[in-house]
């Protein structure tokens, strides 16, 4: 675990700098950890974001985020290329998820 | 009379029904479980299919050997579950009804998830080895492959048996190198996920030996489909890998039967109390095995130590009382590495596979993340267990809870 000011706020981080408490979380933080990762926030994204945060407990999968509605899968990795799903779990302020096995 | 009712025959399923009809009197009780097939397989047997080693012969038995005398069960295709009424419509309009349900239905593989898998070269070059027929079409294949390009491919997560990919590709190296042309033969692993494994030790040793035996990994790749035309399987994100030969691991779901019911994930999983094994939307619907969305390795291992909790909780949830046992998300999977050896990783929700011995510190038999003989006659020994006592819900010689004992923490 490590501190890290982002947005003015000083937050606790994971090693790899997945905010520890979520709901210190805000859309300045966001766009702040976006930046780092080379993206641009638009309305898109934060309505992927949204769909993220308000599912956490039940469980996150690129395939998940493909039927939201919102953005298909391909959509998807164009916001947030790269790992799409590690990537917006961590602008979204949550923690990295698990693959279970 | 009262009734519980059990849908599925497969491993679970199977055990639940030893244990139950032993336990509970027949004048009281009702057992009752239901299947859409006769034939019990022996799945973690699949494996070897494609190498020669095992047949179909030895890997299925019909159900009915393993099912005790005092339950009625019923061979046909569930079609609905009505929670709220307690019942379960089978097809052709049977009723059963129920007092407590257990539902065991497994995961199966569906092909058609990924666009172009299922097409013209399904079964001529491309395979599954997650079916008897897939396996037995891979063998037929593989008899007379002269080499080329061997493409290993997990479609998506969660699988069952997330080893079986690994110990496919390093079977397939022993296999070749004794055909005389591993030279011919490039073999790949291609997977979603960030390495060989999920957690960072076992993805380290796993990792190193895939390297001594020159696989090859692409790790993040998350398929999107597949082109029979220029045979390469696509990635999201525009990544292309040619292949002479595909073997998958398809996309894992649910049985259709759960989203009829309504009562799954987006991939047919039931959301399932992972302590109690309670659903979450049903009091006396329990849940045992891959069917369920607990997050631990959809093994048979897993349903194995899973079937005794499950079994304590439904001894209380019939007296009405709390339910008390936890399961902890145990899993214990040996892992086929080639030339007569093996490795083996013990687990659970909060412990990630570490090195040590297994099941005794210091004196194993086993070895955890180790190369080692002894853990390929485990894996070996284990087709025995299963088909004699673990179907039938006998105390096997190790414990339900995972232990700390023999683990090395460094
Ligand atoms: C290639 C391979 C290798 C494996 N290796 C290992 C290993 O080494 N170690 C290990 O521990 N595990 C291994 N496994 C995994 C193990 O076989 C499974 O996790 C285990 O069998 C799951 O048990 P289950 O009771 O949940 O489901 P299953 O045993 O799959 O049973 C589900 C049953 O439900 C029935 N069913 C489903 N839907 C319906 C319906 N609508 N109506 C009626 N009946 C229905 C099916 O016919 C089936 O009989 C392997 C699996 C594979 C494929």
């Amino acid at each position: 675990m490590a501190q890290k000011t982002i947005a003015g706020v000083n937050l606790e981080v994971t090693d790899e700098g997945y905010i520890v408490d979520s709901s210190q979380w805000t859309e300045e933080i966001a766009k702040e950890i976006a930046k780092e990762e080379g993206i641009e926030l638009n309305d898109k994204h934060f309505e992927v974001i949204k769909f993220i945060r308000d599912n956490v407990d039940a469980g996150l999968t690129i395939r998940k985020i493909g039927k939201s509605g919102i953005v298909d899968i391909k959509g998807f990795y164009d916001l947030f290329p790269g790992g799409p799903l590690k990537v917006s779990t961590k602008i979204a302020g949550i923690k990295k998820p698990a693959s279970c096995i | 009379m009262k009734k519980i009712l059990i849908l599925g025959a497969g491993t679970g399923g199977t055990i639940m029904a030893n244990k139950l009809r032993k336990s509970l009197d027949r004048e009281d009780w009702d057992i009752t479980i239901v299947d859409k097939h006769k034939t019990h397989y022996y799945q973690p047997g699949f494996l070897f299919i494609p190498f020669g080693i095992y047949n179909k012969h030895d890997v299925i038995k019909p159900k009915a050997n393993f099912i005790p005398a005092g339950v009625n069960i019923i061979y046909s295709d569930v079609d609905k579950i009505v929670g709220e009424e307690n019942k379960v419509l089978l097809e052709g309009g049977k009723i059963l009804n129920y007092d407590f349900l257990i539902v065991a239905t497994g995961t199966r593989v569906d092909p058609t998830e990924t666009p172009g898998l299922k097409d013209e070269l399904w079964y001529k070059e491309i395979f599954d080895f997650y079916t008897v027929d897939g396996a037995v079409a891979l063998r037929d294949f593989f008899e007379t492959w002269k080499g080329g390009r061997l493409v290993m491919s997990i479609a998506e997560l969660p699988f069952k048996c997330p080893v079986a990919p690994l110990e496919f590709v390093f079977l397939a190296d022993e296999y070749f190198t004794k055909a005389g042309i591993r030279d011919k033969v490039d073999i790949t692993y291609v997977t979603p996920l960030p390495g060989a494994f999920t957690k960072p030790i076992a993805t380290k040793m796993l990792g190193n030996l895939l390297k001594e035996k020159n696989i090859t990994v692409i790790p993040d790749f998350y398929l999107e489909s597949v082109d029979n035309k220029e045979k390469k399987i696509k990635s999201y994100d525009g990544q292309e890998i040619p292949f002479d030969v595909l073997t998958i691991v398809p996309v894992n779901k649910g049985d259709d039967m759960i989203e009829r019911s309504g009562m799954g994930d987006d991939l047919n999983f039931i959301p399932t109390d992972k302590h109690t094994l309670r659903s979450e939307k049903y009091e006396n619907v329990f849940v045992l095995g891959d069917a369920s969305n607990i997050p631990t390795s959809k093994a048979g291992s897993v349903v194995h130590f899973a079937a005794e909790v499950l079994f304590d909780n439904m001894m209380c949830a019939i007296k009405g009382r709390e339910l008390r046992a936890k399961f902890d998300g145990h899993a214990n999977c040996y892992i086929e590495t080639g030339f007569g050896k093996g490795s083996l990783i013990d687990f659970n929700y909060e412990t990630e596979p570490l090195p040590g011995t297994y099941p005794l510190p210091g004196v194993g038999p086993f070895g955890l993340l180790q190369n080692t003989k002894m853990n390929h006659y485990g894996k070996v020994i284990f087709r025995w267990i299963y088909w004699h006592m673990l179907l039938k819900g006998k105390e096997l010689p190790i414990e339900n809870e995972m232990s700390m004992a023999g683990k090395k923490k460094s």
